[in-house]
């Protein structure tokens, strides 16, 4: 089952298959290629950024690195997260340059096989059709594969 | 090595390196003879030898590596195949080439170090078959005389004529010279006090020669160290009345005291350094709560070794300004000759030091300045002996460090700029409106100089004057995190000022608080801190036009809130005002924030793309208590936060009906009572003179009066009556205020000049009546505020004729009032 090894980057969203580090946002399972996730951290304290995109929820303090953080339910165009919950921070590394993700929650690291992939359905609309490049017929959910590229460039 | 030159010293050390690497590269050509690349290296490193030395005049150096490069490249191209033979000649020829880095490193010339031999005996290498080693060195001494006597007629013919009497010295002296450049040094330089020309070292040459010799003498003789060991035991008795004579204390050598490092290593010490910086912060400010004795000691010798690691890191990246200064007299020269100007330059703080990298960066920048002040700034000689100044004009650089950053200027006693050229450029050019102009003061017209596609000089030369350069020159320096901004007297001269930071990576910065977020703000802008309590705050600060001023020093300094710029509430509700001073672009403003925390060294962080976007933001930095501050990017804030309330007002302005009352109000008013207790206040711009004129002195032409003043005749306007006051008009004595533009004048007759205010607290009103634009609180009492241009339209209706361009306002008809207009 080796079929395309294709990035996210590649514009026709393709099929991939392997591992996958998935996370909830808002009620749907949604995952990130393993490789470019360095590290999931607990809520991190925020230095807001004015007058940054809406998207953008601030700035971090990763061991000394200034990293920023995208509110990914801004980004997808979905209800803030309700008060008295914490985020969770995925840093994802992309082209060198450390950039973190604000989930509900993380989950497993899931094995995906090309074969469940199927493009997105047409009836999904908003911010959310340019990020997900599809989804991954699992049992009993569906994966939503996210378009790491295009959720950080906010 | 006081008395060398920087160029000669880098020229030792690279030369000393690259000398090490040949006689290994020699020696392992030996064994693989046909390693192109190996015999590519060493012709490079010879070349660049050579190079170097014929450009610094040593002579001799050069006839050595050039010989040595010939038989090299023809080793290179195969017309010549290597024999042991010719590797011993080529490493006789680097021994000479020792020898002579050696003599110069220790006088400064290339001393008494014979070149002849070897010189000799690379060219019989060269024509010669392979041979038995002895016997075609013994003729290289001979017979070279005439294949190389074109190039060393003198010493050639020297050295054979004392060869006999030099032997005995000689098969010491350059090896041990070569070998230990250090201790041997001074002995070149006891022996040869004017190193340079050739006669002088004839008369030596016979005490101390040079390797060659020996070479004859030991047919093979083995490359480098055995001749050293033996040499040892006879050194110290040659060496030691030498170096006494020149003070006994050997120096360490050019080449043992410098160690070459690599940039990025240099960085990445820096970035490390910069971490430890920011841990050392947090550990600081833990410590302070903390009770244990022991702890608080360590982190204060913690706090000591980190300043000192930090600036000794720094300093392994500073360099003296002069290495980007001393380009520029030759650049002043001819660009002075070429315009045929006579320039003297005069240099101030050449050692003043700073990053190598932003030394790297404000280099063409400083050279643009210079090229300019040059080209624009100091006039021809003529035009300077007419004005009465010295023919030769003086270009003045100096460098000074100023609370922590570097200060270069760069000063000419030329013509200056004119700000009203500077102004009327700007005007014709579209960059700003000729009422934006009218509100500006001189010192900021003349900073539009760097404003994009912007140059003032009548003639584009080649020199200067394209229109790109000053805007490129301050984009460079605010890259870099500096600032620059230009004062000219008209006449007098220019001064160009750039503040530069002492280094990127690590600045120190003020931290305050907005909204309860932490912002930094580099000091490299901030003047100083006002804090006003909230008593104090109610009066000091006012308002102009809906913009906020505070007086400070007398001076109207534009407020800027951080909140409002960020779309922030304030959280601060006392009514305490705390205003961080800050200069950009050579305006000051007032930014006032929450409250100030303190001052602390901060690295800075670069954020990503999207938060470079806001452009208010030069980076983030971590804070000793491991949040994360952004930092204000000053020249940024500035542009926006007073750009964006120009435009609000001149919107306001345009909406609001009496428009130019907007402006009289920020404007200083002179107060004058008109009679029948009413007041006046006339902007005082707009006022040439104050006169007093006898009433008798009063003609008539016309139905119009008139007064003879200074040779011409001027219109009166009485404003009591202009304005319909009717006061007592017996007086003996009229106080008039006089205005004049473009060669008319025109007087304005009022009962009494009562005072001149600052109009900005004015409180105005909308009534008004046909003359006035409205009437405003001033001094406690209600004043009204004359219409200028209808009262001077009363008195000269020509007025405004004979330059209807350039009048405030172009659109009013030819002969009517601007008053109907405008009111």
């Amino acid at each position: 089952m080796t079929l395309t090894t294709d990035s996210a980057a590649d514009a026709v969203a393709p099929a991939t298959s392997g591992q996958l580090a998935t996370f909830r946002l808002d009620g749907d399972l949604y995952g990130v290629e393993v490789a470019h996730v360095q590290e999931v951290l607990r809520s991190q304290q925020l230095t807001r950024v004015p007058l940054a995109p809406s998207a953008v929820a601030g700035l971090i303090n990763l061991r000394g690195q200034v990293v920023t953080a995208i509110e990914l339910r801004e980004r997808l165009g979905r209800p803030a997260r309700p008060e008295g919950t914490d985020a969770v921070v995925i840093v994802v590394r992309l082209d060198g340059e450390a950039v973190s993700l604000l989930v509900d929650s993380i989950a497993d690291v899931v094995d995906v096989d090309a074969a469940d992939f199927e493009a997105p359905p047409d009836t999904l609309e908003g911010p959310a059709r340019d990020l997900i490049r599809g989804a991954y017929k699992l049992d009993g959910s569906l994966l939503l594969a996210l378009d790491v590229h295009k959720a950080v460039s906010a | 090595m006081d008395g060398l030159d920087d160029i000669v010293e880098e020229f030792l050390v690279e030369s000393h390196e690259n000398l090490d690497q040949l006689d290994s590269d020699l020696v392992a050509l030996e064994q693989e003879p046909n390693s192109r690349e190996r015999l590519s290296s060493i012709f490079r490193t010879i070349h660049t030898i050579k190079g170097t030395s014929g450009f610094l005049a040593f002579n001799r150096l050069e006839e050595v590596t050039h010989v040595g490069e010939n038989m090299l490249s023809r080793l290179r191209d195969g017309e010549l195949a290597l024999t042991p033979h010719r590797t011993t000649v080529l490493l006789q020829m680097v021994d000479t080439v020792r020898a002579l880095l050696a003599s110069i490193e220790a006088s400064g010339g290339e001393g008494s170090v014979d070149v002849s031999a070897a010189v000799a005996a690379v060219t019989a290498a060269m024509e010669d078959a392979p041979a038995p080693a002895a016997a075609p060195v013994e003729a290289t001494v001979e017979a070279p005389a005439e294949p190389v006597a074109a190039a060393t007629a003198t010493t050639t013919a020297t050295t054979t004529a004392t060869k006999p009497a030099a032997k005995p010295a000689a098969k010491t002296a350059p090896k041990t010279a070569a070998k230990a450049p250090a201790k041997r040094a001074p002995r070149g330089k006891a022996a040869v006090p004017a190193p340079a020309p050739v006669p002088a070292d004839e008369l030596i040459e016979d005490v101390t020669t040079p390797v060659p010799e020996i070479r004859s003498e030991e047919p093979t003789p083995e490359p480098t160290p055995d001749p050293a060991l033996d040499a040892t035991p006879d050194a110290p008795e040659q060496e030691a009345p030498a170096a006494e004579g020149t003070g006994g204390q050997p120096r360490r050598a050019v080449a043992d005291s410098t160690i070459r490092v690599d940039v990025d290593l240099l960085d990445e010490l820096m970035l490390l350094v910069g971490e430890l910086v920011l841990t050392r912060n947090q550990i600081v400010q833990n410590v302070a709560r903390q009770t244990d004795t022991d702890l608080i000691r360590a982190s204060q010798r913690l706090n000591l070794i980190a300043s000192e690691l930090q600036e000794g890191v720094m300093k392994t990246r500073m360099q003296p300004i002069d290495h980007i200064w001393s380009k520029l007299p030759r650049v002043v020269r001819d660009l002075g000759a070429n315009l045929k100007k006579s320039i003297r330059l005069e240099m101030e703080g050449r050692e003043t030091e700073l990053d190598k990298t932003l030394l790297e960066a404000v280099k063409d920048p400083l050279t643009h300045l210079v090229r300019n002040s040059v080209d624009h700034g100091i006039e021809a000689p003529e035009a300077r002996k007419k004005v009465g100044k010295p023919a030769e004009g003086v270009l003045t650089l100096r460098a000074r460090h100023e609370s922590g950053q570097v200060v270069v200027e760069v000063a000419d006693d030329g013509a200056g700029i004119d700000p009203q050229k500077v102004g009327a450029k700007a005007v014709e050019r579209g960059v700003v409106t000729p009422e934006a102009l009218a509100r500006m003061s001189p010192q900021d017209i003349l900073q539009m100089i760097f404003l994009p596609g912007f140059s003032t000089a009548a003639a584009v030369t080649n020199v200067s004057g394209r229109g790109v350069g000053m805007d490129v020159v301050k984009t460079n320096i605010e890259s870099i995190g500096g600032t620059i901004e230009v004062e000219s007297d008209p006449g007098i001269g220019t001064v160009c000022r750039l503040r530069i930071p002492l280094t990127l990576a690590i600045v120190p910065a003020l931290t305050v608080e907005c909204a309860s977020d932490r912002y930094a703000i580099p000091q490299i802008s901030l003047q100083e801190l006002v804090s006003l309590d909230a008593e104090k705050a109610a009066n000091a600060v006012e308002e102009v036009g809906g913009a906020q001023v505070y007086r400070l020093r007398g001076e109207l300094l534009p407020l800027v809130r951080l909140t409002d710029v960020l779309g922030l509430t304030s959280e601060r509700h006392d009514g305490h005002v705390v205003i961080a001073v800050l200069r950009s672009e050579g305006r000051r403003f007032g930014l006032v924030v929450d409250r100030v925390i303190n001052t602390e060294e901060i690295v800075v962080k670069a954020v990503g793309g999207q938060l470079k976007q806001i452009g208010l933001y030069s980076g983030a930095t971590v804070l000793g208590d491991g949040t994360v501050a952004l930092i204000l990017d000053v020249q940024a804030l500035a542009r926006r936060a007073l750009r964006t309330e120009t435009a609000e007002r001149q919107e306001s302005r345009a909406s609001v009906s009496s428009a130019a009352a907007a402006e009289t109000e920020r404007q200083r008013m002179l107060l004058a009572s008109i009679g029948g207790g009413r007041r006046v206040a006339i902007p005082l711009d707009t006022v040439t003179r104050l006169e007093q004129v006898r009433a008798d002195a009063v003609e008539k032409v016309g139905n119009r009066e008139v007064v003879q003043y200074r040779g011409a005749i001027l219109p009166i306007v009485r404003l009591d009556r202009h304005l319909g006051a009717y006061g007592e008009s017996d007086r003996e004595v009229l106080e008039v205020i006089v205005y004049a533009d473009s060669g008319r004048s025109v007087a304005i007759v009022v009962e009494e000049i009562l005072d001149i205010v600052d109009g900005e607290a004015a409180v105005r009103s909308d009534i008004d009546d046909l003359g006035l634009l409205g009437s405003a609180v001033l001094g406690d009492r209600v004043t009204e505020l004359l219409d200028v241009r209808a009262a001077i339209l009363a008195a000269d209706p020509a007025f405004y004729a004979g330059h209807a361009a350039s009048s405030p306002d172009p659109a009013t008809p030819a002969g009517v009032p601007g008053s109907y207009l405008e009111v």
